[in-house]
């Protein structure tokens, strides 16, 4: 009798802790710029389980906080998908967003964080409703969106300007501009919130700000052996969760760097496809897969021995990469 | 009544800080004033390019760029409390040139840009002040008739050729008959190409002389058909400033051979098809600004106001002679939105720039082309390279 339920105690703990593991439903989406659809991976098997149809062009692509939605920025139909995970269908979309390529959400799931690129602003739209409800004037070509984690700030790259715009997210008033290297790009925040990478792709380097000074305060130069500064071109970055490890993805040098966050040193070079952009890690950072925008496919790396393991195509120009696990 | 009191009232005091902080915002937009040159009756520029569509040619003048470009600046300028002050003076004629610089010196000019034909600029005295060459591509202005305080936003005629031998040697379209125009312009632009030819390793079978017009007389030289017989070829290479002939030449060769040079494929700084690099959002704002498509020189314009803005940020200053050494600088980066870092070569002033290999509607290639490699920059393969400059004036 003890030993029963000490059985179902156990069975019980067993499914709790393997529910708490893999929460989500393990696939890997990942956005098809020229094939406009978001396929869907199993992570395990790396099989193709389904091509969602989206808007023209999708291009970045990211969760909700529980990872029930997932939002497509569908740049030539102007709007923003929402795709409901569980059924793996475009639910719903939010109209009149102009050729929307990087977006972040607000720490409390209400707005959607965009950067206009055609008309040098950034905005912020209320996912419920679909209104616009504060632009803010930025530099020329606005590109990457990234709240800190704390939901107080949002940082904004102008490709043109060369600079990192720190914006209020009550009052949306712009706080500071911050001069970084040329063609920045896309952002990585350490958890504590202190320090805000930012990739600058024509440089070819990853420019570090004190969040609490703004300002410059360290920059990585990559410059791999055997390749041209032109093809060295850092756009994807992404962190573990404890912040120590940084991976960025050289563009046309087809490498992902492997930063140390602590020392900013580049411990690794890992070869993947051709002009490697979107990188997500898995929930256990066990795998780092990386979309390929010119071989059509997506690189999956052991993070432990730091190889690929396995290139799965994706179809035409993949853009994005998220996990579901 | 009380001795701790302040001699200035309150609201005085209140009033005097409020005035100055006025003050130093008005004045914190300090101005960057920027020139621009040209005449306001240029033969390079005529209405029937853009209408027909003539390729290779510019569609409209070169100072909407500077205007795209001041624009873009005006933000990140102000957020270093830089305005920017684009002035643009046109001469009535050659002889008003000095007196439209001496203008520009005086409303403090910290550079010009200067869109004249090279003959015209290589005649124009500027001392000291930093000029910036958007439009002329003459190979002489980068050699014999180089300056210390000119800078070339507009590729060299040398580097235009070499990036189509680049792309004719990658192809192994070794042989090539040339058809030369009779501008002074074609004779340049086919001395530049038997350069290019000699560096590469293209045959040039014939160099032969063609006319305008249907006379009979001079069959031989107009008709293109006699113009092309008793050789054999890969391509057929023209050098027409004028784009008139080369127009008329497709399909009407003795072989079926592509044409080259002002038709078919051609060298060129900047194109509207151009995909890569932000290149379509460049293209969108300058269209949506002029209703016409970027060609070579709006872009060298845009590119020229770009780069002082940059060395203005970069600086936080607006001191000519701080502005013209951080461009010369080894550290400066140019985004050209051609995917490669630009700056300016030490010994002549020339932009080092990637060229872009175009059909009508298309860019084929981009040079330097796969395989063209030089020991310290690739973009030295195209131009003229350090031991090929014949540049004394102490530019770099």
């Amino acid at each position: 009798m003890k030993s029963m339920a000490l059985g179902a105690g156990l069975a019980l703990l067993l499914l709790l802790s393997s529910a708490a593991q893999a929460r989500g439903t393990g696939y890997v989406f990942v956005s098809s710029e020229k094939d406009d659809q978001v396929v869907v991976l199993d992570g395990k098997t790396l099989e193709r389980v389904a091509a969602i149809p989206t808007g023209k062009r999708p291009r970045w692509l990211q969760f909700d906080a529980d990872k029930n939605k997932l939002f497509v920025a569908a740049s030539n139909s102007n709007r923003i998908d929402i795709i409901d995970v569980a059924s793996l269908k475009v639910e719903r979309s939010i109209a009149g967003v102009e050729d929307p390529e990087i977006f972040d959400l607000s720490t409390d799931g209400r707005l959607l964080y965009i950067s206009y690129e055609d008309d040098a602003e950034f905005g912020a739209v209320e996912i419920a409703s679909g209104r616009r409800v504060a632009e803010v004037a930025v530099g020329e070509e606005p590109e990457g969106v990234k709240a800190s984690p704390d939901g107080s700030t949002v940082y904004v790259t102008s490709e043109v300007a060369n600079m990192v715009h720190v914006i209020d997210a009550e009052s949306f008033q712009v706080k500071a501009n911050i001069l970084v290297d040329n063609r920045p790009r896309r952002f990585a925040i350490t958890p504590d919130g202190r320090e805000v990478w930012v990739t600058n792709e024509l440089s070819g380097t990853v420019s570090i700000i004190d969040a609490a000074k703004n300002q410059v305060v360290g920059s990585i130069r990559f410059q791999p052996k055997g390749f041209r500064p032109e093809d060295v071109t850092p756009v994807g970055i992404v962190m573990t969760g404890d912040g120590r490890i940084a991976y960025i993805t050289l563009g046309r040098a087809n490498h992902v760097a492997v930063v140390d966050v602590p020392s900013r040193r580049i411990t690794d070079l890992v070869l993947v496809g051709r002009r490697a952009w979107g990188l997500a890690l898995s929930r256990d950072e066990s795998r780092l897969f990386v979309a390929n925008g010119l071989s059509d496919d997506l690189s999956v790396i052991d993070t432990a021995s730091r190889r690929v393991i396995k290139s799965v195509p994706v179809g035409r120009v993949p853009h994005s990469v998220v996990v579901d696990d | 009544m009380s001795t701790t009191r302040s001699p200035v009232p309150d609201t005085l005091f209140l009033l005097i800080l409020l005035l100055g902080g006025l003050g130093t915002a008005a004045h914190g937009a300090e101005t960057l004033t920027v020139g621009y040159l040209d005449l306001a009756d240029d033969p390079r520029y005529r209405d029937e390019y853009r209408e027909e569509e003539l390729r290779g040619l510019p569609w409209g003048r070169p100072y909407a760029g500077a205007e795209l470009a001041a624009r873009e600046a005006r933000f990140p300028l102000a957020a270093v409390g830089l305005a920017l002050d684009l002035r643009h003076e046109s001469a009535a004629g050659p002889e008003e040139l000095p007196a439209r610089l001496a203008v520009l010196r005086q409303a403090g000019a910290a550079a010009v840009l200067v869109d004249l034909p090279g003959e015209r600029l290589a005649a124009l005295a500027a001392d000291d002040l930093l000029l910036l060459n958007v439009s002329a591509r003459d190979d002489a202005l980068r050699q014999t008739q180089c300056r210390a305080n000119l800078l070339h936003l507009i590729p060299a005629e040398a580097m235009y050729q070499d990036a189509l031998a680049q792309y004719l040697v990658a192809r192994k379209w070794r042989q090539v008959l040339v058809l030369q125009g009779p501008a002074a312009a074609d004779a340049a632009r086919v001395a530049s190409f038997q350069r290019a030819a000699g560096r590469f390793g293209l045959k040039i079978v014939a160099v032969r002389p063609f006319v305008y017009g249907n006379d009979p007389r001079q069959r031989e030289q107009n008709n293109l058909a006699l113009l092309t017989s008793g050789a054999d070829y890969d391509v057929l290479y023209i050098a027409d400033a004028g784009a008139e002939f080369a127009r008329e030449a497709a399909y009407r060769g003795q072989l079926p051979r592509p044409l080259v040079g002002a038709e078919g494929l051609l060298a060129e700084a900047w194109h509207w098809a151009w995909e890569r690099h932000g290149a379509p959002q460049l293209n969108k704002r300058f269209r949506k600004q002029t209703g016409r498509p970027m060609d070579d020189a709006a872009w060298a314009a845009w590119l020229g106001v770009k780069a002082l803005a940059e060395a203005a940020l970069r600086t936080q200053s607006r001191d000519p002679a701080q502005l013209a050494a951080y461009l010369r600088g080894a550290g400066l980066v140019l985004d050209g939105f051609k995917g490669y870092r630009l700056d300016f070569r030490s010994w002549d002033g020339q932009l080092r720039q990637p060229l872009l290999l175009t059909s009508h509607n298309w860019v084929v290639e981009r040079a330097p082309l796969e395989g063209f490699l030089h020991q310290s920059n690739n973009l030295d393969t195209l131009g003229f390279d350090r031991p090929d400059s014949r540049c004394r004036a102490g530019g770099g």
